[in-house]
């Protein structure tokens, strides 16, 4: 169980990127975080497990204050947290199956992980959860040499090694193409029923957010607008989400304007 | 379409680079305070030109008295080499090994901004002397012999690598380290698992040219006492035996052209 409760992250002086969230994810269930590029969604997902520092409220997981943890604490209270990247974020230069098993990294000591004797459980461990994805095989490749869902498959065996009680993913799929993304999502959406995790996912895709979740967020400029299940994400909540993102009032800007707009939008949100 | 008109009516439009400096009374005025610098310069330093003429056949005798190169006492030559080649290495080792916790803690990225301060500090002090400087100051230490220049070269090594390799990490994926983070993986399991990889075949390069560039060094450090071939051809130029020292710089020539090509050939396989 993950609760959010009036959680603000400001940047600077500027407007908050947050004003005041509060979210309750129970367990094993799969949630779609959708919103346009700069509504927080990436924001909120970071401050979860404080990547990003929230600048006020509370979040808990499992009854255990995120917020205000320190050093030692806050590494052992990551653990517990899963992440997925957009870019995979995998070491390219390392092997696969040293990438699954840096999912351990705040288990082992460090002589452990730098001579990557690790123990025989986690190594077990790691071959029973690439064998799931099937990536197995693979073991020994250098992970650059993978293809790009082959990649993200690692990612997610990483971040599953952490025996993660909330697996949080940030646009997963959004540097794939269409089909493996699908294989991604229902891959998510399995792993959170055989686990009996709560999975956090943003995205950009609001049909597989529809299929593949069961709990669709929407977010806007910061606070919530919709929260409901994929049958009640009707047109009206998306032209709520989307619609007229940056001037709600001038009506008569061109597509080109607009797709120009957003265009910057990204660029700005990626960095 | 219409076709560019070629041959038309129209005089052929005309280009020019725009000059590097936009107003031209700076540049015209930069290029003669140049001017009036170099004729003053040239004016006022005491070049004794009687000297000069008086030194010219010396100088001559000194080359006539170089050939034919004698390379008779060739196991002196080779002790210097050896010794030379011995400064170079450890000197690179040495150098290369504490570049790395230099490096890290001059990377903005990530230290801390005091400990980037005294790392900027460190690379600062042990780049500001040309090696020739440090090893007079290292000869008067630590006496004559080679532990002066070793010391003088690892210093030289720290400098120059370290420095480079702040810049190769202040660049790296910050997705890495982030994913590091996720997992709970504590700040120096970070830097083994995210930052060392992303920076390993820079390392190897530089660790190759510096190789390179601590033989020619040594040759020169030797010069003030520092050991290895370089005090041999001191020795050589203050018994006058110029035939000797005229080998001595053959050999340095093919030793240095030699390193230069097998660095070379090594860095350009790496990268």
């Amino acid at each position: 169980m993950l609760e959010i409760s009036n959680l603000i992250k400001r940047y600077g002086h500027d407007e908050p990127v947050l004003k005041g969230l509060d979210l309750s994810v129970e367990d094993n269930s799969v949630v779609a975080i959708v919103g346009a590029s700069g509504a927080g969604k990436s924001t909120m997902l970071r401050c979860i497990n404080r990547l990003v520092e929230p600048t006020s409220g509370s979040i808990t997981l499992n009854g255990s204050e995120l917020v205000n943890l320190r050093h030692r604490e806050l590494r052992h209270a990551r653990r517990k947290i899963g992440m997925v990247f957009q870019g995979f974020n995998l070491i390219d230069r390392l092997t696969v199956m040293e990438n699954v098993l840096a999912g351990r990294l705040g288990y082992v000591n460090l002589f452990q992980a730098v001579t990557r004797r690790y123990p025989a459980t986690d190594i077990e461990r790691a071959f029973v959860l690439m064998e799931r994805v099937g990536i197995a095989h693979y073991a020994n490749k250098r992970a650059d040499e993978l293809s790009g869902g082959e990649r993200q498959r690692v990612g997610v065996v990483r971040a599953l090694m952490q025996e993660p009680e909330v697996l949080l993913a940030d646009e997963p799929t959004a540097s794939l193409d269409p089909r493996t993304s699908e294989q991604i999502m229902v891959l998510l959406q399995s792993l959170a029923s055989e686990l009996s995790l709560p999975v956090l996912i943003n995205i950009h895709n609001v049909a597989q957010a529809r299929t593949y979740t069961d709990r669709i967020v929407g977010l806007r400029h910061g606070t919530m607008i919709f929260d409901g299940t994929p049958a009640d994400f009707d047109k009206e909540a998306l032209d709520a989400i989307y619609g007229g993102i940056e001037s709600p009032e001038d009506e008569t800007a061109s597509p080109q304007a607009d797709h120009g707009k957003s265009e910057e939008e990204v660029r700005h949100d990626s960095t | 379409m219409t076709r560019p008109e070629t041959g038309g009516a129209k005089p052929p439009r005309t280009w020019r680079k725009p000059p590097f400096i936009a107003n031209p009374l700076l540049r015209y005025g930069l290029l003669g305070v140049v001017a009036v610098y170099l004729v003053w310069a040239f004016a006022t330093l005491p070049f004794n030109w009687e000297r000069i003429s008086e030194g010219l056949p010396r100088a001559a005798r000194i080359f006539g008295g170089g050939f034919p190169p004698n390379f008779s006492r060739f196991d002196l030559l080779l002790t210097g080499f050896t010794e030379s080649l011995q400064i170079a290495i450890l000197a690179t080792l040495l150098g290369v090994l504490l570049s790395i916790p230099f490096a890290v803690m001059a990377a903005r990225n990530v230290a801390p901004l005091p400990v980037y301060l005294l790392g900027r500090a460190v690379i600062i002090v042990s780049r500001s002397f040309h090696p020739v400087i440090v090893a007079i100051l290292f000869v008067a230490a630590v006496g004559f012999g080679p532990l002066a220049g070793i010391l003088t070269l690892t210093l030289y090594s720290i400098g120059f690598v370290g420095k480079l390799l702040a810049e190769e990490i202040e660049e790296i994926d910050w997705g890495q380290v982030e994913a590091m983070r996720a997992t709970g993986a504590g700040y120096l399991a970070t830097l083994y698992y995210a930052v060392f990889p992303q920076i390993l075949p820079r390392q190897v390069g530089l660790s190759m040219y510096q190789l390179d560039s601590n033989l020619r060094a040594s040759a020169v450090v030797g010069i003030v006492g520092a050991g290895g071939i370089g005090s041999t051809l001191m020795n050589a130029f203050g018994r006058y035996d110029y035939d000797f020292a005229f080998a001595i710089l053959l050999v340095i020539i093919a030793v240095i052209l030699v390193s230069e090509g097998v660095s070379g050939w090594v860095r350009k396989k790496i990268w």
